[in-house]
C-alpha cells in the first residue's frame, strides 16, 4: 500500500524542498516533472513536422498524392495495434502500483509485442511505397510524409528499446522506487506516442486518403 | 571506408594554414605545460568529470572565451577585407574563404560564445541564488556541457579537415542545399549546431525544473531574485524554441543526405518554409540570450545602487510578456519575402509592441539608480554602457519594424549594425558585467578594477567606431557580406573607421585577459581577497555563502522571508558567530563525479563527424556508443556520496570564524 501512495504522489508536483530524509521523494517528483517537460518539447518537434507536412502535402511534383497511396484498412489495423498497446501499457502500470511483478511482465511483454507488430506493419508500408518508386525522393509531399511518420516510428523504436531494458530489469531486480519511476516515465512516453499517432492517423491518412 | 574524406581535405590557403598552425602550436603548448606540471590527473578528477555546476560553469566560460577569440579573429579578417578590398585591390582572402569566415563568425558568436557565457553564468549562480545545493539533474547537466563541447570541437575541426559552410550563419536554402553547396561545409554547420543544440535543449529543461522545484523554502515565485526570473523565462523559451531548430536542421540534413525535398528549389520543396522555421526558433533565441543579461543587470543595478530593485513586479511582467511576444515577431526577419501587407503589418506592430516591456525595464533600472548610493564599479560601468548602446540599438530596431523602411535596409549593413548593437551592447556587455560581478563568488578574490575599466572604455569606444559607420554604409546601400566593392562608391573611409574600431575592441579584449592574469597573481590577489563571501554588500542568497562557495553550496538550506533574502538576513542577524556555534549540521548527499557525459558526447561527436563525411559504419558506431553509454549510466546505482556532518561543521565553523573577525 505504501508503494501505491508513492506512485500516486510521483505524478503530483510537490513544493517541499530540502531535508535529506525526503530526497528520494523529491528526486522522483523532479524527474517526472522534467520528463513531462521533455515530452512537451517532443510535442513541439512533432508540431513542426505536422506544420511542414501541412505546407508540403500538395507539393506532389507530378508524383502520386496521398489519395492514390494510402490504404485505410491497413492503417486502421496499425492504429488498433497501437491503441491496444497503450491499453496494455496502462494495465502494466496498474500492476506496477500493486507491485505485482508477474503481471507487470505479462502486460509490458504484450505491449512490447504489439509495438513490434505496429512497427513491422509500418515498415511494410514503407517498403511497399519505396518498391513502387514512391520513395522520399519523389516529392516534397513524400519527404514530409516519410519524415513525419518515420520520426514517430523512430520514437516507437526507442520506446521498444527502453521497454526491453526495463523488462530485463524487472526480471532481475527488486521493484525499487527508482525502477518504478522509470516505468512511469516509459508509460508516459508510450501514451504520448499513441496521441501523436492519432493525429497522424487523422491528418495524414484520413484527410489524405479522401 | 572513409566516405568523402581524403587527403585533399587537409589542403588550405595560406591564411587558413597560418591559423591552423597557430592553433595546433597553442594546443601543443598547453599539452606540454600540463604534462610538465603533471596536472592531467587533476584536470580529469577535479574538473572534466565533475558534476558540480560551479565547476561546469567555469568550464563553459573558459570554452566560450576561447571561442570568443576565434570569432574575434574572424571579425578582424572581415573588417580588414572590407577596408582593403576596393577597386583593383582584392583584400586578404578569397571570396570563398570570406564567405566561410562570416558564416563561422556568426555561428560561433551566437552558439558557442553567447550561449556558452549564458549557460556558464547560469550554472555558476542560479543554484546559489535560489538557495539550492545543486541543479535538478546534475548528470544531465554534464551531458549538456559535453555536447556543447562536441559541437564546438566539430566547428573547429572544420578549419583543419575540409571546409566550413559558406552559406551564412543560418544557411538559407536553396544555397545550403546539396546542389549549390556540395561540399562538407554546410554539413559541419548542421551537425555542430545539432549536437550543441541538443545540449542546450537538455539544459533548458534542467534549469526550468531546477527553478520550479528546488527553491529554498519560503521563496515563492514573487520572492525570487530577478536573475532567476529571467533564467526561468529564457529556459521556457529554450524548451519551446530549440525543438524547432532540431527539426529544421534535421530536415535540411535529410535533404542533403537522403535526397529529400523539404527546402529544395525543385521536386516540390519550399525554401521559404525553412526561413520561417529557422526564425521561429531564431527570434526566441535572441531573447534567450538577452533575458539572462537583463537579469544580470537587474542584480548589478540593485546591488551597486544600494537599493531594492525599482518596480520588481513590472520587471517580472515585462519578462513574461517578452517571453510570449518573442514567439510572434519572427516574420520581421523577412518582410521582403512577400507575405502580403496584412501579415507584414501584424508582425510589424508586434515588433513595436515588444519594445514596450523592454522600455519598461530600462526605466526601472534607471529609477533604481535614482537617489541610490551608486558605486561606479566595473559591472556598473558595463551597465551604463549597455543602457546607451542598447537604447540606440532598440531605436534602430523599432525603425526597422516598419515594413516600408525594412524594405529599404533589408540585408544591408544597417541591419548588421543593429543586431550587433543588441548582441554586443546588450548580451555581451551583460555577461561581462555578470562575470565581473560574480567573479569573487567563484574564485574568492575580486578582479582588478582599473584594468576592467580600461577594457570597458576600449570596448565601448571600439564598438561605436566599428558599428556606427555601418549604419551610414547601410543607408548608402552597402549590402552585408560584401567581399569587394568599387572605389567610386565612396565607402572605403567608413570601412577603415570600422576596422579601426575592431582594433580598439581587440585592445579591450587584451585588457580583459590581462585583467584576469594580473588579478590572479598571488601578490595581487592578496589585496583583493574576499573572506566575507560578500564583497559588494550584496542582496541575494549567493552572497551568504563563503567565496568560493563550498561544494554543497549551503550547509543548511536557508529559509526565505523576503525578496532580497540575504539583505534582509543581514539586517536581522547581528552575531553570525553565534549562529555558527548553535547550528546543527546533518550529512549532505551529493552526486559523484562521472565521465559518462564525456563518453556520450564523444560518441555523439564521432557520429556527427561520420555523417558529415558519409562514413556510415562510423556513424553506426557513434550512435550505438551513445545508446550503450545511456543504458550503462541508467544501470549505475552508486551515483552519490555523502559528506559527513562533522566535515560540514568543520568547514562552516572555519568560515564563520573568519567572517566574524572582519
Amino acid at each position: 500500500m505504501k508503494r501505491m501512495k508513492v506512485v500516486a504522489e510521483a505524478a503530483l508536483p510537490t513544493t517541499v524542498v530540502d531535508d535529506s530524509e525526503t530526497t528520494v521523494d523529491q528526486f522522483r517528483s523532479k524527474t517526472i516533472f522534467g520528463f513531462w517537460l521533455y515530452l512537451m518539447t517532443d510535442c513541439v518537434l512533432f508540431a513542426v513536422l505536422f506544420a511542414t507536412y501541412g505546407v508540403l502535402h500538395n507539393n506532389i511534383s507530378g508524383g502520386p498524392s496521398g489519395h492514390e497511396l494510402f490504404s485505410l484498412p491497413f492503417v486502421l489495423v496499425e492504429t488498433l495495434l497501437l491503441l491496444t498497446s497503450s491499453f496494455t501499457c496502462g494495465l502494466a502500470m496498474l500492476a506496477t502500483q500493486r507491485a505485482d511483478k508477474k503481471q507487470i511482465l505479462i502486460w509490458f511483454g504484450l505491449t512490447f509485442a504489439l509495438g513490434v507488430a505496429f512497427l513491422t506493419l509500418e515498415l511494410t508500408e514503407f517498403t511497399k511505397l519505396i518498391h513502387e518508386g514512391n520513395s522520399w525522393r519523389a516529392s516534397g509531399f513524400l519527404s514530409a510524409f516519410f519524415t513525419l511518420v518515420g520520426t514517430h516510428g523512430l520514437h516507437i523504436t526507442s520506446g521498444l528499446l527502453w521497454m526491453g531494458v526495463l523488462i530485463s530489469k524487472v526480471v532481475r531486480q527488486d521493484l525499487t522506487p527508482g525502477l518504478i519511476k522509470r516505468l512511469t516515465m516509459l508509460s508516459l512516453f508510450w501514451h504520448l506516442l499513441d496521441i501523436v499517432w492519432i493525429f497522424i492517423f487523422t491528418i495524414v491518412y484520413l484527410i489524405g486518403a479522401r | 571506408m572513409l566516405g568523402r574524406l581524403n587527403f585533399e581535405a587537409l589542403v588550405h590557403d595560406p591564411i587558413t594554414m597560418g591559423g591552423i598552425v597557430a592553433g595546433i602550436l597553442a594546443i601543443l603548448a598547453v599539452v606540454a605545460l600540463m604534462t610538465y606540471f603533471k596536472r592531467w590527473n587533476w584536470l580529469w578528477k577535479e574538473w572534466l568529470t565533475s558534476l558540480d555546476p560551479k565547476k561546469i560553469g567555469i568550464m563553459y566560460i573558459v570554452v566560450a572565451t576561447l571561442m570568443l577569440l576565434r570569432g574575434l579573429a574572424d571579425a578582424v579578417m572581415m573588417r580588414v577585407q572590407q577596408a582593403t578590398s576596393v577597386g583593383d585591390a582584392h583584400g586578404i582572402v578569397s571570396s570563398d574563404t570570406f564567405q566561410q569566415v562570416f558564416s563561422a563568425h556568426g555561428t560561433i558568436m551566437i552558439f558557442f560564445v553567447a550561449m556558452g557565457f549564458m549557460f556558464g553564468i547560469i550554472n555558476l549562480i542560479l543554484p546559489l541564488q535560489i538557495g539550492s545545493r545543486d541543479v535538478a539533474f546534475p548528470f544531465l547537466n554534464s551531458v549538456s556541457f559535453w555536447l556543447f563541447i562536441a559541437g564546438a570541437l566539430l566547428i573547429n575541426v572544420s578549419l583543419v579537415v575540409g571546409e566550413f559552410a559558406a552559406a551564412g550563419w543560418l544557411a538559407y536554402p536553396p544555397l545550403s542545399e546539396l546542389k549549390y553547396s556540395p561540399g562538407v561545409g554546410v554539413d559541419y554547420w548542421i551537425w555542430s549546431l545539432q549536437i550543441a543544440g541538443l545540449g542546450s535543449l537538455l539544459s533548458g529543461i534542467n534549469f526550468f525544473v531546477t527553478i520550479l522545484k528546488m527553491r529554498a523554502p519560503g521563496m515563492s515565485l514573487m520572492k525570487m531574485p530577478i536573475f532567476a526570473w529571467s533564467v526561468l523565462c529564457a529556459m521556457f523559451l529554450v524548451a519551446f524554441a530549440f525543438p524547432i531548430l532540431t527539426a529544421t536542421l534535421g530536415m535540411l540534413s535529410l535533404d542533403r543526405l537522403m535526397g529529400m525535398h523539404f527546402f529544395t528549389a525543385e521536386g516540390g520543396g519550399n525554401p521559404m518554409m525553412y526561413i520561417n522555421l529557422i526564425w521561429a526558433w531564431g527570434h526566441p533565441e535572441v531573447y534567450i540570450l538577452i533575458l539572462p543579461a537583463f537579469g544580470i543587470f537587474s542584480e548589478v543595478v540593485a546591488t551597486f545602487s544600494g537599493k531594492r530593485l525599482f518596480g520588481y513586479k513590472s520587471m517580472v511582467l515585462a519578462l513574461i510578456s517578452i517571453t510570449f511576444l518573442s514567439f510572434v515577431v519572427w516574420l520581421h526577419h523577412f518582410f521582403t519575402m512577400g507575405a502580403g501587407a496584412d501579415v507584414n503589418a501584424f508582425f510589424g506592430i508586434m515588433t513595436m509592441v515588444i519594445a514596450i516591456p523592454t522600455g519598461v525595464k530600462v526605466f526601472n533600472w534607471l529609477f533604481t539608480m535614482y537617489r541610490g548610493r551608486v558605486r561606479f564599479t566595473t559591472p556598473m560601468m558595463w551597465f551604463l554602457g549597455f543602457v546607451m548602446t542598447f537604447t540606440i540599438g532598440g531605436m534602430t530596431g523599432v525603425l526597422m519594424s516598419l515594413p516600408a523602411i525594412d524594405f529599404q535596409v533589408h540585408n544591408s549593413l544597417f541591419l548588421v549594425a543593429h543586431f550587433h548593437n543588441m548582441i554586443i551592447g546588450g548580451v555581451l556587455f551583460g555577461y561581462f558585467a555578470g562575470i565581473a560581478y560574480w567573479f569573487p563568488k567563484v574564485t574568492g578574490f575580486r578582479l582588478n578594477e582599473r584594468l576592467g575599466k580600461y577594457a570597458f572604455w576600449c570596448w565601448v569606444s571600439g564598438f561605436l567606431l566599428a558599428f556606427m559607420p555601418l549604419y551610414a554604409l547601410g543607408m548608402m546601400g552597402a549590402t552585408r557580406r560584401l567581399d569587394h566593392y568599387e572605389a567610386s562608391m565612396g565607402w572605403q573611409w567608413l570601412f577603415i573607421v570600422a576596422a579601426v574600431g575592431v582594433a580598439v575592441i581587440c585592445v579591450g579584449v587584451a585588457f580583459q585577459i590581462l585583467q584576469i592574469v594580473v588579478s590572479t597573481l598571488p601578490s595581487q590577489r592578496r589585496s583583493r581577497l574576499d573572506l566575507t563571501g560578500d564583497p559588494w554588500n550584496g542582496r541575494t542568497l549567493e552572497w551568504s555563502t563563503a567565496s568560493p562557495a563550498p561544494v554543497y553550496n549551503f550547509a543548511v538550506i536557508p529559509t526565505v522571508t523576503d525578496r532580497d533574502a540575504f539583505w534582509a538576513s543581514k539586517q536581522a542577524i547581528v552575531d553570525t558567530k553565534l549562529k555558527a556555534v548553535t547550528q546543527k549540521y546533518s550529512d549532505i548527499t551529493l552526486p559523484r563525479n562521472t565521465a559518462m557525459g564525456i563518453y556520450i558526447a564523444g560518441f555523439a561527436g564521432v557520429a556527427g563527424f561520420a555523417l558529415i563525411w558519409h562514413i556510415w559504419w562510423l556513424a553506426v558506431v557513434g550512435v550505438l556508443g551513445v545508446i550503450t553509454c545511456i543504458i550503462l549510466r541508467a544501470s549505475d546505482e552508486d551515483t552519490e556520496y555523502t559528506i559527513p556532518a562533522a566535515e560540514v561543521s568543520r568547514i562552516e565553523t572555519e568560515f564563520f570564524a573568519v567572517r566574524s573577525q572582519l
